[in-house]
């Protein structure tokens, strides 16, 4: 199986990804449509929720933080394996992200935009968020840096940024192709504006490599400290079940493995509604499985790991809040994280799996569903028994609220997203051209050894 | 002008850690409660809602965990197979602890909650911007979120009953996070007072409300750092220490027969709340 045609000839490359920009498949307008109309419903609850305050959302005194911390640690996870791909395996030379990276950076864009917005839906008062940001000030009040909160703060407008950037530099020549090739309207504006003047010149191409390179090596460290981040406001704090060495790399494990399965659902979502069939091959789904597999096991090991430190310590906070996750109200929840993040994957395991597309769609499903309820078993059981036996609680319940408000997320990343790959070429153009020529060279080459072979047995 | 502030003196802005830093002077507002004397009979809470301005949520809040009650009685029913009303029962006043070393502020991402000079953990309801953290990581689970926008919810304080509001106490909108203050208020006119008269705060001159109430006199509130008040005797003779996290007299072998403790003292948090256990029988 080959990751791509080598003998795809390159304006027909232009002409089928410029064509994802103009004619997808009706199946695009449904998923749209249905996003925005999930949205519309997680507007409607957070204006509720604006006017009348927090309660809305069925918190309580001890339980202060419910869905939406939890799916804002969803959302910075899945953001993750955006720039696994496009920049570590960039990197690595790994010739087969070349098709996909370009979606994979835009999701996790689209997820760090989302992510964010979690932050200012949890707030008690929302109106005052600038607080948490260190601008100077005549009453020279500033925030605490101390807080694992505002680390958290600038680590994600950081990475935000930097991926924005990444995302854009990546597209220029791109966007240069797009220019040359529509036709006069706002779109022609739009790319004329926004590909810099970009030719293709020696000295251009040689700039954009240095550049990208550059942001690519800066992203990586970025990508890892943003979710260790995310991790301190858990393992900075005393909580049991919170204070946990281990955290920081289980938190970027659990980020990667969400990632890599958002992008498997991504990928088949695309390759039908974009009809990129010739692009996104199935060895190429093959290979992502392939890495969101051992990813998998990675983050079970971990997971094993915090388990059996528990298990064996001397904490007798943290020990009696396991048994209660096992057993507790919440233990369907538990067990179905553990199932889908742990024994669901190894379908991945059989090669006839690997390449069969409604199995890995409904697997990648599953994947992100036990991710999700793993942030959530972060979080919620925590507070129904903590340190404090006086406040345990094992009543409390999301309201409709909250549950609105994770539910409308998902279609605003999806709304986000889909917009993004009508307006931008969502299969690098310029890298699969590589690709292809990488493969027709190895091709010729391994033509040219094969003749020598055989002149050389001639000449015996 | 305020980046200098910043990389200057940013510690000044921090609160005093309990080990090996600057003691306090001349103030340390701590307390004692003796559980002994406890009846459970909740006059301190009340005392509490009528000091402090606390709403009263109502029966479906209370039932959905929304109450804010600064000062509560806990209730542990004796588990000797009698039952109500044959039951015993043991009573644990519990407000905000006013640690030391408090888990909440560091975690606050705004500095909203923060250590005064006194030793009292500070509340800036106008700048809190209603993260939660603080509550996420505080073990006694003493901080309450204003969820609703109580002064405009009915029936929290129905018409007439809002006069009674304390002018000296902030009524909290929606989306803060308050907590026991030590009664500030009333520490803060004291010391006013006696600094117009050139001396510092005389034991006794300050009460909190809870204290005020308190039928049994159950609690007392004071100045740790004067060796004539009676909570600072009190803890000397219960031979408990602010800036330990395991008391000399409880390391010794067997134990102690004193009956002085801190809750949750070894996640060293510093609280400047004593209790003293019980030692009789369970009251029915």
């Amino acid at each position: 199986m080959k990751d791509i045609r080598e003998d795809i000839a390159w304006a027909q490359i232009n002409k089928d990804v410029l064509k994802s920009l103009e004619n997808p498949r009706k199946l695009y307008w449904v998923i749209l449509f249905i996003a925005i109309a999930m949205v519309g419903v997680a507007v409607g609850c957070e204006v509720y929720q604006y006017n009348t305050g927090l309660g809305v959302g069925n918190f309580d005194n001890p339980h202060v933080w419910g869905l939406y911390i939890a799916t804002f640690i969803f959302w910075i996870g899945m953001s993750h394996s955006g720039t696994l791909l496009s920049a570590i395996l960039h990197l690595m030379h790994a010739d087969w992200r070349k098709p996909i990276y370009r979606f994979a950076e835009a999701m996790t864009t689209f997820s760090l935009m989302t992510a964010g917005l979690f932050v200012a839906v949890h707030l008690g008062r929302v109106w005052n968020i600038y607080f948490a940001l260190p601008y100077p000030n005549m009453r020279q009040v500033w925030p605490n840096f101390q807080s694992p909160l505002l680390w958290d703060a600038m680590a994600i407008f950081t990475y935000l940024s930097s991926s924005i950037l990444f995302l854009y530099v990546g597209m220029i020549p791109d966007l240069a192709i797009c220019r040359d090739n529509m036709h006069p309207g706002w779109r022609k504006k739009l790319y004329t504006a926004i590909a810099l003047g970009w030719e293709g010149t020696d000295r251009q191409w040689r700039n954009f490599r240095v550049t990208y390179l550059t942001i690519a090596c800066f992203l990586i460290p970025l990508a890892v400290s943003v979710h260790s981040i995310v991790a301190s406001d858990f393992a900075m704090s005393q909580q049991p079940g919170w204070h946990i060495t281990s955290f920081p790399p289980y938190f970027v494990a659990g980020a990667l493995y969400s990632g890599c399965a958002a992008i498997i659902t991504l990928f088949i979502i695309l390759r039908y509604v974009f009809k990129f069939e010739e692009y996104m091959t199935m060895s190429i789904l093959k290979k992502i499985v392939r890495l969101t597999f051992a990813i998998a096991m990675v983050w079970t090991y971990l997971n094993l790991v915090e388990y059996a430190s528990v298990w064996y310590g001397d904490d007798q906070a943290a020990k009696h809040l396991l048994i209660q996750k096992a057993t507790g109200t919440y233990a369907p929840f538990w067990w179905m994280m553990n199932f889908c993040g742990s024994v669901v994957p190894f379908i991945m395991f059989f090669k006839r799996f690997q390449t069969h597309i409604p199995v890995m769609f409904s697997v990648s499903l599953l994947l992100n569903l036990g991710m999700w309820l793993e942030r959530w078993m972060i979080v919620s059981p925590t507070f129904a028994d903590g340190y404090y036996p006086w406040t345990w609680d094992h009543d409390q319940w999301p309201s409709f609220v909250q549950w609105g408000i994770v539910f409308g997320s998902f279609g605003w990343f999806a709304m986000l997203f889909m917009i993004f790959c009508k307006i931008f070429p969502s299969v690098s153009m310029y890298e699969v051209k590589e690709m292809v020529y990488h493969r027709s060279l190895a091709t010729k080459k391994l033509e040219a050894t094969g003749k020598l072979a055989a002149t050389g047995k001639g000449a015996h | 002008m305020s980046i200098s502030t910043l990389l200057e003196n940013y510690s000044e802005y921090r609160h005093i850690h309990p080990v090996d830093d600057v003691p306090h002077n001349p103030y340390k507002w701590a307390m004692a409660i003796d559980l002994d004397a406890c009846s459970g009979c909740n006059a301190c809470s009340v005392a509490c809602y009528a000091e402090n301005n606390l709403p009263v949520v109502g029966r479906e809040k209370f039932a959905h965990g929304q109450v804010m009650h600064w000062m509560r009685i806990e209730r542990y029913w004796d588990e000797d197979g009698r039952e109500f009303p044959d039951q015993g029962a043991r009573f644990l006043p519990m407000m905000c602890q006013q640690c030391e070393a408090a888990p909440c502020e560091t975690v606050c991402p705004v500095g909203a909650t923060n250590h005064t000079p006194d030793g009292i953990n500070s509340q800036i309801y106008n700048r809190c911007i209603g993260s939660r953290y603080c509550s996420a990581n505080c073990p006694y689970k003493v901080r309450y979120f204003n969820w609703w926008d109580y002064p405009t919810t009915d029936n929290v304080w129905p018409a007439e009953m809002n006069l009674q509001l304390n002018p000296d106490v902030t009524v909290r909108s929606k989306g803060v996070m308050e907590k026991c203050t030590f009664c500030i208020q009333r520490v803060t006119v004291a010391k006013n007072d006696a600094k117009t008269q050139g001396r510092l705060v005389r034991d006794g001159e300050v009460q909190t409300a809870c204290q005020q109430a308190c039928p049994t006199s159950a609690i007392t509130f004071g100045n740790l750092v004067d060796p004539n008040s009676k909570v600072h005797k009190k803890w000397q003779a219960q031979q408990v220490e602010l800036d330990k996290d395991e008391q000399t007299k409880d390391m010794a072998e067997g134990g102690s027969e004193l009956r002085g403790y801190r809750i949750y003292e070894q996640l060293r948090p510093f609280p400047s709340v004593m209790y003293m256990e019980r030692v009789r029988e369970s009251a029915i």
